[in-house]
């Protein structure tokens, strides 16, 4: 029965073990090198100890000191430890080689994960969190195997080793070793089974303060804003005294199994010393052999010493793992195979009957309809939280609707692939983001294979070349998203210049404009005409001079279209488009 | 890597008793074979059963000391460890908090996250494997001279010679290997830094279909990582086949001399022995300083990364800053010639700016994109000091403030809305920690953001997710905005915050503040005319000067850039007419 309750944890970390194995996999061919290196480091380490019996033999009394036989002896002392010394450093460069190139692995498949989860898995998990497994976690991964590789085999070897040497001297007492060594690793199982629980634990808590920590030093300028130190620093501290609590206790578990099996390994040392005492009585071995044997039963419980650490550290080690794996076996983004390509957009963009809700328990979207022909400008409206970034998350198919059908120049997107639904599209969201890199490189993120000329000319067309010019390396300044000295209007004007190089079929602009100044969005907007002259445009906005010149105005209230026209029929209508224009001058 | 040791200071009793009970077990351990040699010589000499079993008696007693000790050193060597890195993160967690915009500008908030989470960690292991092992080798290897000492002095200097050999092998390897090991850790970082990207701009990614560029760049830093990796490993994979080496041929130097001594009658053929046990227990110990060092020269480069964040001291401190009483007769806050420039940047951001406000006057602040309207306002609650020039609140300039005092003044909608983990409640407080829900349900509805509260499970209990994930972006806009607004601020600052809102929304709050926070000095920055129109004074800033300042009526008629910005909103009736 208590078996049966630990078998969920065993089988996690069972099941992490052999998805390890899979990733050392395509590396076995360095298995054989390994192997063998190890091999003759520890056969030459135990042959070490025999050659130095033998000089010691030889220099008995005084001047009864073989100096002929000692020479020889020395030199081939000499050459056994030059072989070891080799053996153990090529060994040690293989394992590492395994180690490391299993760990790029299991980093960039992680990553190539990331790239395939749903939106819904990212919007709704602290990034913190993630981030921590594919980072820390696969760094405990890494150490873990490392240690426990060059451990693990050259502990067995000696074992082995240490075992034939024992058989050769005197079987009875060999079996004394043989029994009872067994009990040391029945201690280390039971330590390494509730350390892998604790440091499951450790690794949750620590997720938790990875998380606070990013919120916190992540946002540090809010924090400061707001004189938020204190409270930061309390729910800091209480999240760092959790971790600190766990971890003690983990640390601790996981350290017991040296000091226990050390125990374990004196009883050994002294059931021999008796057996072997009460066996030289009836002469059944010398004191000569008692002495080789004590110093062999020392070498045969030292590498059980290290393998039950070295288990402890791979608990560690496939704690994290599981957390690595559980990450990647997370449902991925329903798979494009099978999935036409399209190439061609005629700008038609149709929904019908769609409904959609983030959770369950509370629809947004109902009986959605919706449908633009070629070329037009459809803006939509509405108080906020209405559905209007949902769109766009339904437009580009970050999210699958959950009833109806959006399609595309007639193809349901569903049957699309999502690369090529969305290079039709051209997205400018309100919330910037750059990646960290040159200018260049962030205009060019849509078309890297793009001209200089080309990235200029993009600049130009929204008139963001002026500023660039005037950093300090132009176009080759590295930014990133906390870059201080662009404002939020320049990061959103080179978010455009991304979008005006790619030139795309259908254009999504959420607020895209809404920190530039107005005199810059006039020009922009502008350019903007000129680019979707005969596309499909999309646009969410605030301020009317956006919103005005558009084809069809679809008011959204509580993810309902309510009212749908263009700008002077709705003014006429004076419905709620109405009320919301004329609140525009309701100051006071 | 010594400076962090002060953490430890709370731990005194642990990380001195937990080395010396792993001490006391070593001697423990050193005395088995002793009692061994008598069972071997007396016990088993004299064919005497009792003398044996009393002896192993004694042996296991021993085991048992030893493990109760060995216990003990290890739960104070975690505790001491641990109790190190929480002192430690919770030390660098503060000292973060210190800093002003400039550094954190300058440092960069992914670097510091790594710092303080998977650096402190390694700088704990660390901390844990000296404690519970590192001192106890060189206990071993003085024991052993020593011992070697009483044998033969001359074959000391066997010992003598090899150790500093042993030291220089050892100290070679490590500083071989640490800055590699450093080199390692920053190109982890960028992964860190790449993954954190991803996730933040996922839908960018993935809108340009960018996932396989992502993922060969990630790939490109990985294989980056893999290779210094294996070339940092190879060098410290020297360390023990170089002490082994060492070893040994003292081993053989001890064989030789030895032989020469025996022969010569100064010593005996079981002092050989004892001589190379000792060196074996060398060895051992040895190879435990070997295996550790790889910890070691990693806990070192995290410990001067993180060294590194703690010598960067805040530009902007308020040390020494005593409470100042308010001057009733002064403006509310006041610019004179102030100038501003980024750090790292060559030109102003701000050229010359002098303005005054006066207590309950609303203002707006407008202008092109990067003229410095954020700048400007970024200058009153002090994030960043005014390059030239003074910035004064209630008459007293913001640098003689405390923080807290100042701070306290402002109310502050950062453009960015950010919100965090929590209750509606918590985050609510953020400005008063003892708000009442009542005072909050106000800020609430001046912020126009009561009715989807109300609408929310749990109401003020509702849970925000990290950044406010579970909100539309107006949402989120209208929570910041009545964060600000709770505690009664007496200055309120519209970081163009209200560009996610519909206009309805827009002007219904700008009512609102309007109505109900009589005598507050509101900054409204903004983009929109219609936000600002009806503001007492309103600056327009241009390139980082101010272009005109007046109300909107006498800037339409007066200030070309003003006027060129009414008419990309407006049509001229509409200018006219709502003025």
């Amino acid at each position: 029965m208590a078996d049966n309750k630990q078998s969920p944890k065993k089988q996690g970390s069972k099941q992490a073990l052999k998805m390890l194995a899979g990733y050392a996999k395509p590396y076995r061919a360095l298995f054989v090198p390994t192997v063998l290196f190890a091999l003759i480091s520890v056969a030459a380490t135990l042959y070490a100890p025999i050659v130095i019996g033998q000089a010691v033999d030889v220099i008995v009394t005084k001047g009864n000191v073989d100096f002929k036989a000692l020479v020889p002896r020395i030199a081939l002392l000499l050459s056994t430890v030059a072989i070891t010394a080799l053996c153990q450093w090529l060994m040690t460069l293989c394992t590492n080689k395994i180690t490391y190139n299993v760990v790029r692995d299991l980093r960039n498949d992680a990553f190539s994960k990331l790239e395939k989860l749903p939106l819904s898995y990212i919007d709704s998990h602290p990034h913190g969190d993630i981030i921590s497994r594919m980072i820390t976690d696969v760094e405990a991964v890494s150490d873990g195997l490392l240690m426990g590789f060059a451990q693990l085999f050259t502990g067995l070897c000696t074992i082995i080793g240490t075992l034939i040497f024992m058989l050769t001297i005197n079987v009875r007492i060999t079996l004394v070793v043989v029994i009872i060594t067994p009990l040391s690793l029945f201690v280390a199982r039971f330590v390494s089974r509730n350390t892998y629980k604790l440091f499951h634990k450790q690794s949750v808590a620590r997720g938790e303060l990875t998380s606070l920590v990013e919120e916190m030093t992540g946002e540090q300028k809010t924090v400061s804003a707001f004189g938020y130190e204190q409270q930061a620093i309390e729910k800091f501290e209480q999240a760092n005294k959790a971790l600190s609590d766990v971890s003690v206790r983990a640390i601790f578990f996981s350290s017991l199994t040296n000091p226990t099996t050390r125990f374990v390994n004196g009883l050994v040392y002294t059931s021999v010393g008796i057996v072997g005492a009460f066996t030289a009585f009836s002469g059944g071995i010398t004191i000569g052999q008692l002495s080789s044997f004590l110093t062999y039963a020392n070498q045969y419980t030292k590498p059980f010493n290290e393998i039950s650490g070295v288990i402890t550290e791979l608990q560690g080690a496939l704690a994290s793992a599981g957390r690595v794996f559980e990450l990647m076996s997370e449902k991925q983004e329903v798979s494009d195979e099978g999935a036409k390509v399209i190439t061609h957009f005629d700008g038609r963009v149709d929904a019908s009957g769609v409904d959609f809700s983030y959770t369950p328990e509370k629809p947004l979207i109902k009986d959605f309809e919706l449908h633009v022909r070629k070329g037009q400008r459809t803006a939509i409206v509405g108080p906020t939280g209405c559905g209007k970034t949902t769109m766009i998350n339904l437009l580009m198919r970050f999210y699958d609707v959950d009833k109806g059908s959006i399609s595309v120049s007639g193809e349901n997107i569903r049957d699309l692939t999502r690369e090529s639904l969305r290079s039709g599209y051209g997205m400018v969201l309100q919330e910037t983001w750059l990646k960290t890199g040159t200018i260049r490189e962030n205009i060019a993120y849509g078309k890297p294979d793009a001209t200089d000329a080309e990235v200029v000319a993009a600049a130009k067309a929204a008139y963001c070349h002026g500023f660039i010019k005037r950093l300090p390396m132009g176009y080759d300044t590295v930014i990133s998203d906390s870059y201080a000295t662009l404002s939020a209007g320049q990061k959103q004007l080179l978010c455009i210049a991304r979008v005006m190089l790619s030139v795309p079929e259908m254009l999504i602009l959420d607020e895209a404009t809404s920190s530039i100044d107005t005199r810059t969005e006039i020009l922009v907007q502008n350019a903007f005409a000129k680019l979707m002259q005969g596309r499909t445009s999309f646009i969410i906005a605030h301020r009317l001079s956006t919103i005005k010149e558009a084809d069809s105005i679809i008011v959204m209230k509580d993810g309902h279209i309510i009212e749908q026209g263009d700008h002077k029929s709705l003014i006429q209508k004076g419905g709620f488009y109405a009320q919301l224009y004329n609140s525009q001058f309701a100051v006071t | 890597m010594f400076r962090l040791a002060r953490f430890l200071k709370n731990y005194k009793i642990q990380s001195i008793f937990g080395p010396l009970f792993k001490l006391i077990e070593a001697c423990f351990e050193l005395a088995v074979p002793l009692i061994m040699a008598d069972i071997i010589d007396t016990g088993i000499k004299n064919e005497d059963s009792s003398y044996i079993l009393w002896r192993a008696g004694l042996l296991v007693l021993l085991g048992v000391l030893g493990l109760t000790c060995s216990l003990t050193a290890q739960y104070f060597a975690a505790k001491a460890s641990v109790g190190f890195g929480k002192e430690l993160r919770s030390a660098l967690f503060k000292h973060i908090n210190t800093l002003s915009y400039a550094e954190i500008d300058k440092l960069g908030s992914h670097t510091l996250v790594t710092r303080m989470t998977s650096d402190i960690n390694q700088a704990q292991t660390g901390v844990n494997m000296v404690l519970r092992l590192f001192l106890r080798s060189p206990f071993i290897v003085l024991g052993s001279v020593i011992m070697a000492f009483t044998i033969s002095v001359k074959l000391t200097l066997i010992f003598l010679i090899m150790s500093p050999a042993l030291a220089f092998v050892i100290y070679k390897i490590m500083s071989a290997t640490i800055p590699r090991f450093k080199k390692v850790q920053s190109t982890l970082d960028k992964a860190n830094l790449q993954t954190s990207e991803n996730l933040t701009g996922t839908r960018v990614v993935r809108a340009f279909s960018r996932q396989k560029d992502e993922q060969e760049e990630f790939e490109k830093n990985t294989e980056q990582l893999r290779i210094m990796q294996i070339t940092a490993g190879r060098i410290s994979a020297v360390m023990n086949p170089a002490t082994y080496v060492l070893v040994n041929l003292s081993i053989a130097a001890i064989l030789w001399f030895g032989g020469k001594s025996v022969d010569t009658g100064s010593i005996t053929q079981g002092e050989v022995i004892a001589l190379l046990n000792y060196m074996n227990q060398i060895l051992l110990a040895l190879l435990a300083v070997a295996l550790l060092v790889t910890n070691i020269t990693r806990m070192y480069a995290c410990a001067s990364r993180i060294n590194e964040v703690f010598d960067v001291h805040t530009s902007v401190s308020d040390e020494g800053n005593t409470a100042v009483p308010e001057d009733k007769s002064a403006p509310r806050v006041e610019f004179r010639n102030v100038s501003f420039c980024y750090a790292g940047s060559g030109e102003n951001t701000l050229d010359d700016i002098t303005f005054a406000v006066q207590k309950g006057e609303t203002v707006g602040i407008i202008g092109g994109t990067g003229a410095g309207k954020s700048s400007v306002i970024n200058l009153i609650p002090r994030f960043y000091d005014a390059t030239s020039g003074s910035v004064l609140v209630d008459g007293t300039d913001v640098k003689l403030y405390p923080f807290s005092q100042l701070r306290g003044k402002i109310g502050i909608v950062p453009q960015k809305a950010v919100l965090f983990k929590g209750t509606v409640r918590e985050n609510m407080r953020w400005r008063d920690e003892n708000a009442t829900d009542e005072q909050i349900w106000n800020a609430l509805e001046i912020a126009q953001a009561k009715d989807f509260i109300l609408q929310k499970q749990g109401q003020l209990d509702y849970g925000i997710l990290q950044q406010g994930k579970n909100l539309s972006g107006g949402q989120r806009q209208r929570l910041t905005i009545a964060r600000a607004l709770v505690g009664d601020p007496e200055i309120l600052i519209l970081d163009d915050s209200a560009s996610a809102l519909d206009l309805a929304t827009d002007a219904a709050l700008r009512r609102s503040i309007a109505e109900k926070t009589e005598g507050m000095t509101v900054f409204i920055v903004s983009q929109r005319i219609s936000s600002i129109r009806s503001a007492d004074k309103i600056i327009v800033l241009d390139d980082g000067r101010i272009a005109g300042m007046g109300t909107h009526m006498q800037l339409y008629k007066t200030c070309e850039v003003y006027k060129e910005i009414c008419l990309s909103q407006l049509s001229e009736k509409e200018v006219a007419q709502h003025g």
